[in-house]
């Protein structure tokens, strides 16, 4: 469905919500029914918008409708409020080792763009005055230590790598090699792999217990649909993520992942990836995620001006 | 054996059983869940449990065991749009693969490429990714696996370009199949939508009266956004089919009915993992199995 005609849905079914006063049971009962089909357009998940929208109910019920809204407005903003501060969270930032190197770890399903954005985030980093070090643990993908090295060159960031042999053997040299040539930042570019792969997620357990990582990134493509939690979970079980990159965001997908990881996880999702050049990372930003993922942007704005 | 057989499969009617045999509310509640977290999106999922209720009265069933039956046919019916096999039926035919980033084209030409050289077939490929790093390298790894040749430029060359010397390579050596692999584009970026328009100029005027495929590349994991791509890449490019990746996962793939009923193209192939055998035809009745 467009962009568009879901906003003008959203519309059309608050038009019927006249009035001012408190918001009733019955105003936020027919707005609800609209939000839970967009949060589900959105790919949240099933489940995470059958919370959702149980706690945004109770929170809407009874509350003043402001001079300047409508009761439909009025509950824009509320689910808006809540959507932003459910997403929020502890700032968007790599936690960085009182003890050089910080290692940080790009893990997550196949193609979902880590390679990309774990090389965006150590150009990040050089530019903010690191010296840091890409490491390729990726031993399956044909190719993969060869996209990763073009990667390092177009950033000049060193590449560290040691042919196909046990990725938990080239993590920990990786990390000796930068404390030698004094690089305070190590990126270790792992392979995809299916959640439900056990001797693949098994290997990132091992290369966690040999060099204890700063940070580990779960890697998310924002296209990704109800499956989300299901992964988002499952990599959050084995390896304890610190936070969440969503990808591919230069597309017209509504994210709706970002919701249900930060549910079923509790991580904040801390980048976003908004394109295949390697300048193209941000800071993530949950009131913009939220207006996303209610597919009305231009209706926020209005209401927030108002 | 059905291509599923690898799959982990959770069958959500034997999670029902707590609703008694009856065909009630709470039946077709849980099925429309079932659904929706199966990537069918809402307005499919209630046209696909109409039709179910549909039929439950005509034909007149009353078990669960029988109405998940009759569900896997309304779901493969709404699938069987086409032909499944590839119109290969000159020499050389075409077959361009593209979708947007990271959801396994260049995989599937490995794993197609190795499957027609089996059959006996001359193949291609055609590198005519010249922007990700390291594409062409990974494109010619997968060309040594398959035993099959490839033509490739350096990186940033114009992809129309590698796909003329593919086309002349191919009348040179007598290939019987050229399999492009294009660059992953995200479907909202005309000028590289374009890009998919010059390429395919390209084939038009080397190769007039070729038989062409241009298959849609899909990852199992995409949401609703799934739709959207393949509009817009039917719009750009007109999509013979359909591979749908990844299913070896916990995704079900379910925007493929979608797509089916809303473009009547067909799902061709299902990749099942990364390596060179995992591609399978697709049985629409095999993947209802597996979806509900
Ligand atoms: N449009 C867009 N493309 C992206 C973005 N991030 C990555 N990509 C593209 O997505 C594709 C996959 O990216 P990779 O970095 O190779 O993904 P990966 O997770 O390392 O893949 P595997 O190693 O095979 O599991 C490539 O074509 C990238 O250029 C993004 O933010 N926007
Ligand atoms: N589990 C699984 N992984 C797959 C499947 N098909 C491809 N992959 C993996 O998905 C990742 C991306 O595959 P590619 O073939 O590079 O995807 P692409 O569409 O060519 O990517 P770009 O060229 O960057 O747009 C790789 O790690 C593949 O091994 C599949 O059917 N199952
Ligand atoms: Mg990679
Ligand atoms: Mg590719």
């Amino acid at each position: 469905m467009a962009f568009e005609g879901l906003t003008e849905k959203l519309a059309a079914a608050f038009k019927k919500l006249r009035g001012k006063g408190r918001l009733s049971e019955a105003d936020v009962k027919e707005a609800m029914r609209e939000i839970r089909l967009a949060l589900l357009e959105a790919d949240v998940s099933y489940k995470v918008v059958k919370q959702f929208i149980a706690q945004v109910t109770e929170k809407a019920v009874g509350a003043d409708v402001l001079e300047a809204l409508s009761p439909a407005q009025m509950i824009v903003k509320i689910v808006n409020q809540e959507l932003t501060e459910l997403m929020g969270g502890t700032s968007a930032k790599l936690t960085i080792a009182p003890k050089p190197p910080t290692v940080v770890m790009m893990v997550g399903l196949q193609g979902a763009g880590k390679t990309t954005n774990g090389a965006k985030l150590a150009g990040m980093m050089k530019k903010q005055g690191k010296r840091p070090l890409l490491a390729a643990c990726d031993v399956y993908r044909p190719a993969a230590i060869k996209q990763l090295e073009v990667v390092g060159e177009q950033l000049d960031v060193p590449v560290f790598q040691m042919g196909q042999i046990d990725p938990v053997d080239i993590a920990k040299a990786a990390v000796a090699h930068a404390e030698k040539h004094g690089n305070d930042m190590v990126f270790l570019d792992t392979a995809g792999r299916l959640h439900v792969d056990e001797a693949l997620m098994d290997e990132l357990k091992a290369i966690k217990a040999a060099v204890d990582p700063t940070e580990i990134l779960l890697v998310v493509d924002a296209m990704i649909g109800q499956d989300a939690v299901n992964a988002a979970k499952a990599f959050d079980d084995a390896l304890d993520i610190n936070g969440v990159m969503l990808t591919k965001l230069d597309g017209d997908a509504r994210g709706g992942a970002a919701l249900s990881i930060k549910a079923v996880t509790g991580k904040p999702i801390k980048f976003v990836g908004t394109g295949e050049k390697l300048d193209q990372i941000e800071v993530f930003h949950p009131d913009r995620m939220a207006s996303r993922i209610l597919g009305m942007g231009d209706m926020l704005s209005l209401i927030e001006k108002a | 054996m059905g291509f599923f057989d690898k799959l982990k499969k959770i069958n959500i009617f034997s999670t029902l059983a707590h609703l008694g045999s009856e065909l009630n509310d709470d039946f077709y509640d849980e099925l429309e869940e079932s659904l929706i977290l199966a990537d069918t999106g809402m307005d499919v999922t209630l046209e696909l449990v109409a039709e179910l209720r549909r039929r439950v009265r005509t034909e007149g069933i009353k078990t669960l065991e029988e109405a998940r039956a009759c569900m896997c046919r309304v779901i493969a019916d709404a699938m069987n749009v086409g032909d499944g096999a590839l119109d290969l039926s000159t020499t050389p035919s075409v077959v361009l693969f593209i979708g947007v980033n990271g959801v396994g084209k260049t995989t599937t030409i490995g794993k197609i490429g190795a499957q027609l050289r089996h059959q006996g077939k001359k193949v291609l490929f055609c590198a005519a990714d010249t922007f990700r790093a390291a594409a062409a390298e990974q494109l010619t790894i997968w060309a040594e696996r398959a035993g099959v040749d490839i033509v490739k430029q350096h990186e940033g060359a114009d992809p129309a370009a590698v796909v003329f010397d593919a086309t002349s390579a191919a009348r040179a050596r007598r290939s019987d199949v050229v399999l492009v692999d294009t660059a992953g584009r995200l479907h909202n970026k005309q000028n590289l939508m374009n890009e998919l328009n010059k390429i395919s100029r390209v084939v038009d005027r080397e190769l007039p009266g070729c038989a062409r495929e241009t298959l849609l590349v899909l990852d199992a994991t995409t949401g609703q956004n799934g739709l959207i791509q393949a509009k817009q890449f039917q719009q750009a490019a007109g999509i013979t089919g359909i591979v749908l990746t990844k299913l070896d996962g916990t995704a079900k793939g379910g925007i493929a009915i979608a797509i089916a009923k809303e473009l009547g193209v067909p799902v061709k192939y299902a990749g099942v993992g990364e390596g060179i055998d995992d591609l399978k035809p697709f049985n629409a009745a095999d993947f209802a199995q597996a979806l509900i």
